[in-house]
């Protein structure tokens, strides 16, 4: 098999994509936010439930995507569950100068954990949005806009 | 066989000499480009002539008396004599040239839909339109209070001929639909179409953009009044595209747009005399060298021979179709009967834009997404498909590396 498919299509990924986890509408949430792809028609709900203290308490997410952004966001759900907005905004950063080659994670610290395995879209300047989608949605959603598209 | 026997007449392998880029690597695959119908890729005989051109008799048009001016006039002038061939047109002064079909149907919606339409007036659409042929009408549409109304397709992409000929009425006034469409490869019958729109008294503005490049087109036999299309769809260059209109639809049109050359006279004293047909309309310094490699474009495809050509790609559709109808899990969206080459497909619970990423890395590059035709999309309620479409320079092999890779992509996401 080709190495960037490799590179890009990982089993964690192909497995998020499958099977997403947090996939499901919340209805009692305190953030809401529509993130729109206009480029590929895809568009996601992320659904989020603030606790007084800051911390993001659950978080979900609906809609139809490519396996990127599907496993992307499954994996984001994941990672920030528990953690504070703060601690949220930092990863988000990361996650986004990684996707656009400001960060090169080799180089230097970062908490990305798995997340750094979508270092590869780097490449792909086409998919960068892809797996960027749920991260612009839960910053949107952080800051109380209810919709956002990454045109 | 008889596709054997076609294959013996048309000579492929000699063909794609001409075409340097079909020997690149993509990776360390060889690029198998079938993505036509976003934009072809150009013989050296087409690129030969901008150098050419600029080596040669570079000098700006219907300018200067010099010898250059005078070369590159001509050399300008000829190609339109040309497309009016190519097309079939009666007159050269009913072929002007714009940026491509999208810019044409801007004119058209600008130049005769703001003079010649009133409020209430009705421009049907198809609902394959791309995106240049609803977009133009819609803003016109706004500024005027005109009403579009869409002619609906079939499931398999065919225009619903029952319930255009319901939808027409003497408020029909202009009837805007594509000769071939871009997203999903259907012909659509534009001389009956003519026929209908001017039985109430519309006109037709035809979106020819895909249908030249594949096949016979005669706009006087259709008798379509407007007809468009662009040279980078057609071994051509990008920026440069035609406008066919009826010369009385043309006479009767005020300019497009102001500046040099689309004039007679200018003062301040005694006003402003515009040009004559088609220069009214070509305001400012064309795209000459375009214009000209549009010219040696049309010249390579008369050269092999638009029958042998539509023939061929024929053939190589129907190939294709067979193959891909194979796949587990494949949905070919657009299976009119008559249809150009292009096969645009969805794979059960795969992306279209993780195929065409997956393809890329198999050296074959298809166009993911809506296409500029999201109204399709919603029509077959899907986001987006994956559109392999192709060019007489393309083969079999080719074909099966297409196929081939799309069995890897179901390995890696089925």
């Amino acid at each position: 098999m080709d190495t960037r498919m490799k590179h890009l299509y990982q089993e964690l990924i192909i497995d998020h994509n499958k099977n997403p986890r947090n996939f499901r509408v919340m209805e009692e949430f305190s953030h809401e936010s529509v993130g729109n792809n206009p480029l590929c028609g895809d568009k996601m709900i992320l659904y989020l439930k603030i606790n007084d203290e800051n911390i993001i308490e659950d978080i979900s997410f609906i809609g139809d995507g490519c396996a990127i952004s599907k496993a992307s966001s499954s994996m984001m759900t994941t990672a920030i569950k528990g953690k504070s907005i703060a601690q949220a905004r930092a990863l988000f950063k990361d996650f986004h100068d990684m996707s656009t080659g400001k960060l090169d994670i080799a180089e230097h610290p970062h908490q990305l954990g798995k997340l750094a395995i979508f270092a590869g879209v780097r490449d792909l300047p086409a998919r960068v949005k892809c797996a960027t989608l749920a991260w612009h949605t839960l910053d949107a959603a952080l800051k109380g806009e209810q919709e956002i598209t990454t045109e | 066989m008889f596709a054997t026997q076609q294959d013996h007449h048309f000579d492929v392998a000699s063909i794609r000499k001409d075409f340097p880029i079909l020997a690149r690597q993509i990776g360390d695959k060889p690029l198998v480009y079938l993505d036509n119908a976003a934009s072809s890729q150009m013989p050296v005989q087409v690129m030969d002539a901008f150098a050419q051109y600029h080596s040669g008799y570079h000098s700006n048009v219907h300018r200067g008396v010099h010898t250059l001016s005078q070369e590159a006039t001509d050399a300008f002038e000829k190609v339109r004599f040309k497309v009016q061939r190519f097309i079939g047109a009666r007159s050269e002064r009913e072929i002007v040239y714009t940026s491509g079909a999208t810019d044409s149907i801007n004119l058209i919606a600008q130049a005769y839909g703001r003079t010649f339409l009133e409020k209430g007036d009705e421009i049907l659409i198809s609902n394959m339109e791309h995106h240049a042929n609803i977009v133009p009408w819609h803003m016109l549409a706004k500024e005027k209070n005109l009403v579009i109304r869409v002619i609906p397709i079939t499931d398999e992409g065919t225009l619903d001929m029952d319930a255009f000929d319901r939808m027409l009425s003497k408020n029909t006034k202009v009837v805007a639909v594509n000769h071939v469409s871009n997203a999903l490869g259907t012909i659509n019958p534009i001389a009956e179409i003519s026929r209908k729109a001017h039985a109430v008294g519309a006109i037709t503005v035809i979106d020819g953009a895909q249908a030249v490049p594949h096949m016979n087109v005669n706009v006087s036999e259709a008798d379509c009044d407007f007809y468009v299309f662009s040279a980078h769809k057609m071994m051509g260059p990008t920026g440069t595209g035609v406008l066919y209109g009826k010369i009385e639809h043309l006479e009767a049109m005020p300019p497009y747009r102001g500046g040099g050359d689309m004039i007679l006279s200018v003062s301040f004293d005694t006003g402003i005399t515009y040009n004559e047909v088609p220069q009214k309309f070509e305001a400012g310094t064309p795209g000459i060298a375009q214009v000209i490699m549009m010219g040696k474009a049309i010249d390579y495809m008369l050269d092999i021979g638009r029958d042998k050509i539509q023939l061929y790609e024929n053939e190589l559709l129907e190939y294709a179709t067979n193959r891909m109808r194979q796949i587990d899990g494949i949905r070919i969206i657009g299976t009119a009967p008559q249809k150009a080459s292009v096969l645009s497909f969805v794979l059960d619970g795969i992306h279209p834009h993780d195929i065409g990423t997956i393809l890329d890395f198999h050296g074959v590059a298809v166009r993911s997404g809506h296409h500029c035709a999201q109204p399709v999309m919603e029509r077959y309620g899907i986001p987006a498909t994956t559109r392999a479409s192709f060019a007489f320079y393309n083969t079999r092999d080719e074909v099966d590396a297409l196929v081939k890779a799309i069995h890897e992509v179901k390995e890696v996401l089925g």
